[in-house]
């Protein structure tokens, strides 16, 4: 279990006191404020109010939330449903754990200001199995909610304000994270994606209109409710408000989560982190989980936000900065995470089932002193024919370290062929 | 299937919008009888759920958290992702590995322990990690690692 950030703000304030996980504790903080706040607006201006704070969605893609709420239908002639996504399995990234084993309420405050907003009545939190501790805490939250009137009819005394919410446990399967996988997973069936058009908002979860967001993106908007704009947006830059929960891993002194302002220079979070371990050098930085291209130590003068990142041809992803120290090998690095893609695909699109293995056997014969200098080559191309060809963004994910890594470490994918070894001894064991 | 799995199994279905949806937690329960779903178990779940017995098993072998066959009475799950691999969780795995005297997907010959890989716990901040029968085991060493192997029964 773990139990607290290294730093703290606003989402996390309270991370580490055991009363925050309980309904009475909750509210003694000034919970369900925000949904109080909620209840006496319109729906519609509730969900202006959150697209107009700039709020992007914290699980990877960073879309307004408050847009993605809009594209719900109006009327209630069709039931319709809420999504929490907490399938988090990108390797790097551990922050909706935290949220969810220590401000499960805040989850459930969030969910039901969405519920307001868009109208739907019923919710699913979709948690990976492996989280069973996680899956427990918001199941005991949920009870304690609908015992005290927070789910079920009328909340909060408002007529027709009617929700309910269902913890439900994914069975281990890196794509269930993604938008569609979930909601077909969450049917019963393969998570495997789905062809879109149609979006969720129009067919989703049982063929219901449906929005999902990520946990830590619910967690932000009972903020932006109880504290309005102007505080809210007070944090991080313009076109990335707010905090999120940048987790680093790796070569560091000082591993964990820590809740900082979007925008703040990669640096600092390292730094955060008690810099490089041992005062060894940087070598690379993978930014936003293991999908997300590496940069090079002469690189990390980035602000940590998707406006900067993707001038320099990564992405925030979900904020995981994994840190590598002098003594890695680039090479295994594409190996390991080459293998997550191959071990993870779920086989629905052809160019991504065979893609993925395919660019994992090359980096490991490359590894293993096997590489041929033709290999350089299918590196280069064998990423291309996977990019955009698939139904959904997990070819790209696949993809991208292994380009990042060639982009900026192409010289020690050469070392490895000309001296048929691996020439970083004192790398990680793989 | 036991009659109080499939009473508990018929109580979930009106948590969904369609019944199907309680697939996946019914399977935890019939797996939580004997430790895994074999085909004859998977054929009185689709019963149960009115789909056919592959439209089951395609489930069933599409998530790495379900056994078609039988499991040590232990899990063991070293996570070997980057995270974990870059302050020793391969290293780790192999130690484990040799400790056993299995590889990972493999069972120990006295039936203790399943030994498996993950590719990725989530608790990349107190790496390396091992979860043992859903437990998670954090910020490990060798020898932390097989106390807590050795204490199993």
């Amino acid at each position: 279990m773990i139990t607290e950030p290294l730093v703290k703000n606003y989402l996390t304030e309270h991370y580490g006191d055991d009363s925050f996980r309980t309904l009475k504790g909750y509210e003694a903080k000034n919970g369900f404020d925000g949904l109080r706040k909620a209840v006496s607006m319109e729906p519609e201006e509730v969900v202006e109010m959150v697209k107009s704070s700039g709020l992007r969605g914290r699980g990877g893609a960073g879309f307004n939330a408050g847009l993605k709420w809009s594209f719900m239908p109006k009327g209630n002639e069709r039931t319709k449903v809420l999504v929490v996504n907490g399938d988090e399995s990108e390797p790097g990234s551990f922050k909706d754990r935290l949220i969810m084993e220590r401000g499960p309420f805040q989850v459930i405050e969030g969910v039901l200001i969405g519920a307001w907003a868009t109208g739907a009545s019923k919710s699913f939190i979709y948690i990976r199995g492996e989280y069973a501790y996680a899956i427990s805490v918001m199941e005991k939250a949920v009870e304690q909610a609908r015992a005290g009137g927070f789910l079920g009819k009328n909340i909060l005394g408002k007529k027709g304000f009617d929700h309910d919410i269902v913890v439900h446990s994914g069975a281990g399967a890196y794509i269930c994270g993604e938008e569609t996988g979930l909601l077909e997973s969450l049917g019963g069936k393969k998570g495997q994606p789905r062809i879109k058009p149609p979006f969720p908002a129009q067919h989703g979860a049982f063929g219901l209109p449906t929005t999902v967001n990520n946990i830590e993106t619910f967690s932000h908007t009972s903020f932006i409710l109880s504290r309005g704009l102007e505080w809210f947006q007070g944090f991080g830059t313009e076109k990335s408000p707010g905090t999120t929960m940048f987790g680093v891993s790796g070569h560091v002194e000082r591993p964990g989560l820590f809740e900082l302002e979007m925008g703040t220079p990669l640096k600092d979070v390292i730094a955060q982190a008690g810099g490089v371990r041992g005062g060894r050098a940087l070598k690379a930085v993978i930014p936003g989980g293991i999908s997300m291209p590496v940069l090079p130590a002469s690189q990390i003068d980035v602000r940590m936000a998707e406006e900067f990142l993707s001038e320099r041809g990564s992405h925030l992803g979900t904020g995981g900065v994994m840190v590598m120290d002098d003594t890695t090998c680039m090479v295994r690095v594409a190996v390991v995470a080459s293998y997550f893609f191959r071990d993870e695909s779920c086989g629905q699109c052809t160019q991504c089932r065979e893609g993925t293995g395919w660019i994992n056997k090359i980096c490991d014969r490359i590894e293993h002193g096997r590489g041929m200098p033709q290999d350089l080559e299918l590196l280069s191309d064998v990423p291309k024919l996977l990019e955009g060809q698939t139904i959904c963004a997990f070819a790209d994910a696949a993809a991208w370290p292994v380009q990042g890594l060639m982009r900026h470490f192409r010289s020690e994918f050469e070392q490895h062929i000309e001296q048929k070894k691996c020439p970083f001894p004192d790398s990680f064991e793989i | 299937m036991q009659p109080a799995t499939r009473k508990k199994i018929e109580a979930l279905f009106e948590r969904y919008p369609e019944k199907r949806g309680a697939l996946i937690p019914a399977l935890y329960l019939v797996q939580a009888e004997n430790g895994y779903v074999d085909a004859p178990a998977a054929r009185d779940v689709a019963e149960l759920f009115e789909i056919k017995p592959v439209d089951v098993w395609e489930v069933l072998t599409f998530y790495n958290m379900f056994y078609t066959r039988p499991q040590g009475r232990h899990h063991v799950n070293v996570c070997t992702n980057l995270s974990c691999s870059l302050r020793g969780g391969r290293g780790l795995m192999r130690a484990i590995e040799a400790h056993l005297g299995v590889h990972a997907g493999e069972t120990t010959k006295d039936g203790r322990i399943t030994l498996g890989h993950e590719e990725c716990l989530g608790s990349c901040g107190t790496a390396p990690v091992m979860q043992v029968d859903g437990r998670y085991c954090e910020e490990l060493d060798e020898v932390e690692a097989k106390r807590i192997i050795d204490e199993l029964d």
